[in-house]
């Protein structure tokens, strides 16, 4: 079972309490943009088959978002940070570096 | 290729059966090709048939990473049905229907459908209303389906509680010309008549780029080395994503798991196919007597072909509160497919940002029933290089223009 940790609360949180929300770090256009970036925001996606960042809720916990790293071919979790990041933190870059050295590093 | 017939079953029982052929070739790829088409499951397979039958396009590779028919068309609940909301949807679940009553005939090879009748149960008023809605649209798109009340629901499934406590029945959407077919016989009938017209069908091969010279496809490298063609099809279903970004572009598609299961094999008990999509959980019994169950998707991207454990209480829990009988029923099996899907849970059939390079994906949860229908359009759309009437609707560029066919809210969860 998914085991995530809540960056808030510090509880180690399985699936069963939380609710997943997709892709993190999109970039929400608004009124006046271009279909084009409408599209990209609301579905283009990356959907790899590796190193994924997505969003996460503690739903039957504090309630609140974050955001996690996790492998979408092995279900490895490589950890979660506050849903207030515009990019993944360093550290965390650098620690999936170095399980997966083959990864192209956050695009 | 020999014909099967009863004369055939004959004449090999008098000789020890030795003078059955193998259904298809495996032949090594050849250095180039009129038309390839990536991945050999159903929706591969019947591109490929009907650009042969079709179009009369024979030069033609089959691709396949793994083994032929092994992603979701041997992962599915086997159910056909075409009660659609919307009219490009029932469009082209119709006509997949329709090639289904035939497709025995037309490829020489026992598909065993069976048109056993399909109920998507109404438990609430919102569904009732949505269902009545749907059997109106059906009835103006040419679909026969009906609107029954609870009795006769009962009357078609005896087996079933009508009276539960939390979400009694209070009628369903019934198409009598739903129901099933053998998954693994599509696929291999439509290898074994793809072979019969000279294409290559070459399995244990994985694509692992897309060559392109001035915005057209040229060909793609492969595990068993390069293969030139002049018309590139990507049907790869759950794996879509990877393919795309070989051949440089991003689709509106996610990955995740979807799970199925079977239960120990009992006597015949139920002849029609029964989904229940506000308890969510859908039932029929296959020949050999097992219960076959569909259950839900995770909610996250996915590529493992296995799924979280609790998707398989919820669904199970949901069908033992709608079939009480079975409730210790033991559970032989469980599997997860990948499954791709779009932002409006339509399919995609369409051209591409790749010059001559097209794709068939999106399915979702309901893939299977869709196999010839879909088939038959993406072979039109490589043949032609336009999309035809069934196809048109279903463009990558309607997420650009949201122009949707929302079929996630008509058809529910189960797909």
């Amino acid at each position: 079972m998914l085991t995530l940790q809540c960056p808030y609360c510090g509880v180690q949180a399985d699936e069963t309490e939380l609710a997943p929300g997709y892709e993190a770090h999109l970039k929400r256009y608004g009124p006046g943009s271009s279909p084009e970036e409408f599209e990209s925001y609301m579905f283009a996606r990356k959907n790899p088959k590796g190193v994924h960042f997505e969003r996460w809720r503690h739903a039957y916990g504090c309630g609140k978002w974050f955001l996690a790293a996790r492998d979408t071919n092995t279900l490895e979790v490589f950890g979660t940070y506050p849903a207030q990041s515009s990019a993944p933190p360093a550290d965390l870059v650098a620690k999936i570096k170095l399980k997966r050295p083959e990864w192209e590093g956050y695009k | 290729m020999r014909r099967y017939s009863v004369f055939a079953i004959a004449r090999e029982a008098l000789r020890y059966h030795s003078g059955w052929d193998r259904a298809w070739r495996s032949p090594t790829p050849k250095a180039s090709y009129d038309a390839i088409i990536i991945g050999a499951g159903g929706h591969g397979l019947a591109t490929a048939y009907y650009l042969g039958k079709n179009y009369g396009i024979t030069n033609v590779a089959v691709i396949e990473k793994g083994w032929l028919g092994g992603g979701n068309t041997g992962r599915n609940t086997t159910i056909i049905r075409s009660n659609y909301l919307q009219d490009p949807s029932a469009a082209i679940y119709e006509k997949a229907r329709s090639l289904y009553e035939t497709m025995s005939q037309d490829l020489n090879y026992n598909i065993m459908f069976s048109p056993r009748g399909v109920i998507m149960l109404a438990q609430t008023h919102h569904e009732v209303r949505g269902y009545l809605r749907t059997a109106h649209a059906n009835a103006l798109q040419g679909v026969e389906t009906q609107y029954i009340n609870a009795a006769r629901v009962k009357e078609l499934v005896p087996i079933i509680n009508i009276d539960g406590p939390r979400y009694p029945v209070l009628g369903g959407l019934y198409q009598p010309r739903g129901g099933t077919a053998r998954h693994d016989a599509v696929a291999w009938g439509y290898a074994r008549a793809c072979s019969d017209m000279g294409m290559d069908i070459i399995q244990q091969c994985e694509v692992t780029g897309v060559r392109s010279e001035g915005g057209r496809v040229v060909g793609v490298d492969t595990t068993k080395g390069y293969i030139g063609t002049k018309k590139l099809g990507i049907v790869v279903a759950g794996h879509s994503g990877q393919v795309a970004d070989m051949a440089g572009f991003r689709l509106p598609v996610e990955a995740v798991a979807l799970q199925a299961l079977v239960s120990e094999p009992i006597k015949p008990c139920m002849d029609v196919v029964v989904m229940a999509n506000t308890v969510h959980g859908y039932m029929s019994q296959s020949d050999k007597g097992e219960m076959v169950i569909g259950g839900g998707t995770d909610g996250f991207n996915n590529y493992t072909q296995r799924g979280s454990f609790h998707h398989i209480e919820e669904t199970l829990r949901a069908l033992v509160e709608t079939f009480p009988m079975i409730s210790r029923l033991k559970m032989l099996r469980q599997w997860g497919g990948i499954v791709d899907m779009t932002g409006d849970r339509s399919p995609l059939i369409s051209k591409t940002p790749l010059g001559n390079c097209f794709i068939n994906c999106g399915w979702g949860t309901g893939g299977f029933k869709a196999i010839p229908g879909s088939g038959w359009a993406m072979a039109e759309l490589m043949a032609k290089g336009e999309p035809g009437p069934l196809a048109a609707a279903f463009s990558i560029d309607r997420f650009k223009e949201g122009r949707f066919i929302d079929e996630s809210v008509a058809a529910g969860v189960a797909h």
